[in-house]
């Protein structure tokens, strides 16, 4: 049976553009892959780039004068220019490329560790996040805190898996120098109202970093409009290699702050006794960065344009009211995270029962569906509501409802296995 | 199917029958062990008497492998020399790491014969030896505050 929802794309041809969608696993079971928040699979249209650019163009970046070296820094800043316009970035120079979303948020917060006012930190300045961050959105802070000792705070989280900013004004203070927040959960799959954060933090003179890791695969982003000053997040989610990641920061605050990482390329002239650094995005990007990478996301990005994030937003969505309420049909199965399919992003947390989530999914597996089970790199998020790990299902663009239809035949497979 | 290897029955019995759980007391160590990956988590207990180890006692939670492996494990040490505790240990450690291909000992292992299965998935070997490890840990600290006495 073929279900048809408003919005959904045409995924027997995208899929077509995923080599690895076609693979049988464990004998004959065609892969069901939902486990796209922790890594999305990679189109032939990035794989041929990324190969194209080792066999013709392969050299190292901005140094050298011959015909490689010109090719191979023109393919990498040409990257640079298609980030910044995928996220309506005011300048080229405001995109910084980084390993991955936690080197990107840790790049944040070593500017500001080493920061003069107005933005040094320390005794006697918080720094906020929230319950709902990815490990990689809390432990740089807690670095922070404990090297500088600033105070870090935090907003905690409704029942319903969304933030709780009944208490905005005493959680963000004059005190307040950073407010790091996620945009979309990667556990719960809550997609957060940024507006109200974003206006405090300016009111009290506060920098905002916002995580987007789960944002911006999934959806039109847009910095301009999102207010934040720095912005957050990594290619392999979003069709991309793994090994490449984005810092966007205002490019006022990247003149001002300090670099983190010193080395080859992030430099204007070094003496023994002293450096002067390039201007920015180059102060922020030691050494030979990951080149073929960043192609990659450059043809990532093309392949997620072309076919328009908007358009990718609203199959995400249909897919996911789909799945709620499918799962919600399951017996023994709980959401954590929001029931309804507002404002909520294309990952499903849930727990099954009393079976362990390992244990789920592990039978998945046999049955070549690939979840999600732990906790996801959220651990206060499993604390927060009570439970030791959950099972995630997540979707992306060629994601289809019989794929959903495949996890609630294997969940009842596991009901029956640990029955 | 190929599932059953790994979740043999004699598995889903402890599992869902775990034997020796719950803390008691008295005891010389208590350790807290977990597993990152998963969030299998386990306290345990233990007390020696001279060369024996007298009880283990625990609480944890996690999947059927990790608490199984546990409830498997107490049975094998409780009222065993610790050499031959240790000695097992080793052994079911061996097992883990045989990929499939092990031919473990019945008469040392047991019932923790049946978990080799499990170490065909390497994911899942770290849960098999999740209660191995807290054992061997509060032991060799039981040990040291033995030795320290001396």
């Amino acid at each position: 049976m073929t279900v048809h929802l408003p919005g959904l794309l045409d995924t027997d041809a995208i899929r077509k553009d995923f080599p690895i969608l076609e693979r049988l696993l464990h004998g004959d079971r065609p892969l069901v892959y939902l486990d796209n928040a922790a890594t999305s699979q990679t189109p032939r249209q990035v794989i041929d780039a990324m190969t194209h650019y080792y066999a013709n163009s392969n050299a190292n970046v901005h140094r050298g004068v011959h015909v490689l070296a010109e090719e191979a820094t023109a393919l990498y800043e040409g990257a640079r220019d298609k980030v910044a316009q995928f996220i309506n970035a005011p300048s080229r120079d405001e995109v910084i490329f980084t390993k991955n979303s936690s080197e990107a948020i840790n790049l944040v917060a070593n500017m500001l560790t080493w920061a003069d006012e107005p933005f040094k930190v320390g005794v006697g300045a918080d720094v906020v996040i929230t319950e709902m961050e990815h490990h990689s959105n809390i432990v740089p802070w807690q670095l922070l805190a404990q090297r500088t000792g600033t105070k870090l705070k935090w907003f905690g989280l409704t029942d319903e898996g969304r933030l709780d900013l009944s208490n905005i004004e005493q959680v963000i203070t004059e005190e307040t120098k950073v407010v790091s927040v996620v945009h979309t959960s990667n556990i719960l799959g809550t997609v957060n109202d940024l507006e109200p954060i974003v206006r405090r933090a300016h009111d009290v003179g506060a920098l905002v970093v916002v995580d987007a890791s789960q944002a911006a695969p999934h959806t039109v982003l847009d910095v301009q409009a999102l207010g934040a000053d720095f912005v957050a997040f990594t290619g392999h989610k979003m069709c991309g290699p793994t090994g490449i990641g984005v810092l966007w920061g205002r490019l006022g605050l990247l003149e001002e702050l300090p670099p983190f990482l010193g080395g080859g390329e992030m430099i204007e002239t070094v003496t023994m006794s002293a450096s002067t650094y390039a201007p920015a995005p180059h102060k922020f990007e030691a050494g030979t960065p990951p080149i073929t990478e960043a192609v990659g996301l450059g043809a990532a990005i093309d392949y997620l344009s072309a076919i328009g994030m908007d358009r990718i937003a609203a199959h995400e969505h249909a897919i996911t009211g789909y799945a709620i309420d499918a799962l919600n049909g399951v017996e023994g199965l709980k959401i954590i995270g929001p029931a309804d399919n507002v404002a909520r992003g294309a990952a499903i947390s849930f727990t099954f029962g009393d079976i362990h989530p390992h244990d789920v999914g592990q039978v998945l597996d046999e049955q070549g569906i690939a979840v999600r089970v732990g906790h996801h790199c959220a651990r206060p998020v499993c604390l927060r509501y009570g439970v030791p790990a959950t099972t995630r299902a997540s979707f992306y663009l060629y994601s289809t409802p019989s794929e959903v239809d495949a996890l609630v035949a294997g969940l009842e497979h596991v009901r029956q296995f640990f029955g | 199917m190929k599932l059953d290897g790994m979740y043999q029955e004699i598995i889903l019995d402890h599992y869902r029958h775990p034997h020796n759980k719950g803390l008691r007391d008295p005891f010389d160590t208590e350790v807290h062990h977990v597993n990152p990956t998963c969030g299998d988590e386990v306290t345990l207990r233990v007390k020696l008497d001279g060369e024996k180890v007298l009880d283990v006692s625990y609480e944890g939670q996690g999947c059927s492998i990790s608490q199984a492996s546990t409830s498997v494990m107490t049975d094998l040490v409780i009222g065993h020399t610790i050499e031959d505790a240790l000695n097992a240990g080793d052994e079911f450690l061996a097992l883990m790491q045989s990929k499939g291909q092990g031919e473990p000992d019945e008469d040392v292992l047991e019932d923790a014969v049946a978990f080799v299965g499990v170490s065909k998935y390497p994911a899942r070997v770290k849960c098999a030896l999740l209660g191995w490890m807290a054992f061997k840990d509060a032991t060799a600290q039981a040990l040291q505050t033995t030795e320290g006495q001396k």
